[in-house]
């Protein structure tokens, strides 16, 4: 699971109203190369909770991510870099995300996030 | 054979061997890359050559996600079935997968996603599986969650083999309650065979009814349901032309080669990281994206 599909999910059990974002708890990561795109990083800045990505990036130990951003940073190919190593090439292995009201654990195996819920909290 | 949908549910039905042949039958995997070079068609993303963030919904063993990273998007994909997202792992697929039923709802955070598709998934919904299922209210989930992650005039194609009109009506009918516009599009209506409904949604734009793609195969091309073999045959003669055409316009880049990425994987190693073993999978060709 990359950080990118991390900064989408949120924990949608029935009554949770604070769902996002989850805690990521990494026992194991790796990093993917990936083709480098900025127009793809250029047209997803808006929809990143920058926060929860320097957030999930330090839980991996990529601290490079500048705290303060804006838009106009988008011209910059230095930050471009960090930005696509953060959101794209990081992978959260094995571990657990962790809805932050009501602590529940999903589980994350192989890299595949397990988000099946039980029958009492649909 | 009764319908898959009436045999199990999808996460039993969908087992390894069933799975399996999602990378082993030539048949299927022609099937399901034809049905989602359509869907992606209808889905009419800009022409801007900037890649999205692409929803693949019962994305399976990641077919009909390969379509999607061909034509050079990411996208995240979400199945019920743990057999089925074994072989995307195997397939080594370019987008995230997770496992997750659609109809508890799509956890994802609103606005997220630039688009939707679905390849034969969506009529499970109008099963009950368990006893706690009640299909109107799984439909109800997944159409309100979906409605909800697209971004504002993002389309959502799902292709959809209903067992009958009911079931159409029911699945258009939840649609359209969750606030989308659109309708659907039937290619090749007369062939029973060939037939291939797509549900074409949109978010937040209501001109769109009057604006719904084109069907395939409906006027000029009618065909009766004796010759379904002529009928695939004009529809598998349509798609290789508009592939040879793209094919003509594709511009030559320099591709980096499987030596390239071995280094670079040996590269990060030596920097720590922990990097996915190399497999026969590694830096396998692609066909060209855009
Ligand atoms: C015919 S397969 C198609 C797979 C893939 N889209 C393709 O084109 O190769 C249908 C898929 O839908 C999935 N599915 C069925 N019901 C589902 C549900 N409620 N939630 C998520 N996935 C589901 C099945 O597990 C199966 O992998």
């Amino acid at each position: 699971m990359r950080l990118l599909t991390h900064n989408m999910l949120s924990c949608n059990i029935k009554g949770v109203t604070n769902g996002y974002p989850l805690t990521i708890e990494a026992s194991k990561w790796m990093a993917k190369e990936v083709d480098f795109n900025g127009d793809f990083l250029r047209n997803i800045f808006v929809k990143i909770e920058w926060k929860v990505l320097i957030e999930a990036a330090k839980v991996m130990g990529y601290t490079d991510l500048p705290v303060e951003v804006d838009s106009s940073m988008l011209n910059s190919d230095e930050f471009l870099q960090k930005f696509h190593h953060a959101l794209l090439e990081i992978h959260v292995e094995e571990g657990a995300l962790i809805c932050p009201e009501t602590g529940r654990k999903f589980p994350v195996h192989k890299g595949i996030p397990n988000m099946l819920l039980n029958e009492d909290e649909v | 054979m009764p319908r898959p949908e009436l045999q199990a549910p999808p996460e039993i039905f969908y087992n390894e061997s069933e799975a399996r042949k999602y990378t082993t039958s030539s048949r299927i995997i022609e099937i399901q890359a034809k049905i989602s070079e359509r869907a992606y068609e209808l889905l009419a993303l800009p022409d801007d050559g900037v890649p999205r963030f692409l929803l693949d919904i019962g994305c399976g063993s990641g077919l009909s996600g390969e379509i999607i990273s061909e034509k050079g998007h990411h996208w995240i994909g979400l199945d019920v079935s743990p057999s089925m997202l074994d072989v995307a792992l195997e397939r080594e697929v370019d987008g995230d997968v997770m496992l997750a039923d659609m109809g508890q709802g799509l956890a994802l955070k609103p606005g997220s996603i630039d688009g939707a598709i679905s390849i034969s998934a969506v009529q499970w919904l109008c099963y009950a599986d368990k006893s706690a299922h009640q299909p109107r209210l799984r439909l109800k989930a997944f159409f309100a969650t979906l409605y909800r992650c697209l971004a504002r005039g993002a389309r959502a194609v799902l292709q959809i083999y209903a067992e009958n009109i009911h079931q159409h009506e029911m699945i258009m009918s939840y649609a359209m309650r969750s606030g989308f516009a659109g309708g659907m599009v039937v290619d090749w209506p007369h062939s029973s065979k060939a037939r291939k409904a797509y549900l074409v949604l949109t978010c937040g734009s209501t001109s769109f009814i009057s604006s719904l793609p084109k069907a395939k195969g409906v006027d000029g091309e009618t065909c009766s349901d004796g010759d379904d073999s002529e009928d695939e045959k004009n529809h598998t003669v349509c798609m290789s032309e508009r592939n040879r055409a793209r094919k003509k316009m594709k511009i030559t880049k320099n591709v980096k080669g499987k030596e390239w990425v071995l280094k670079k994987k040996q590269q990060m190693r030596n920097r720590e990281c922990s990097v996915p073993p190399d497999t026969k999978y590694t830096a396998r060709k692609r066909k060209s994206r855009f």
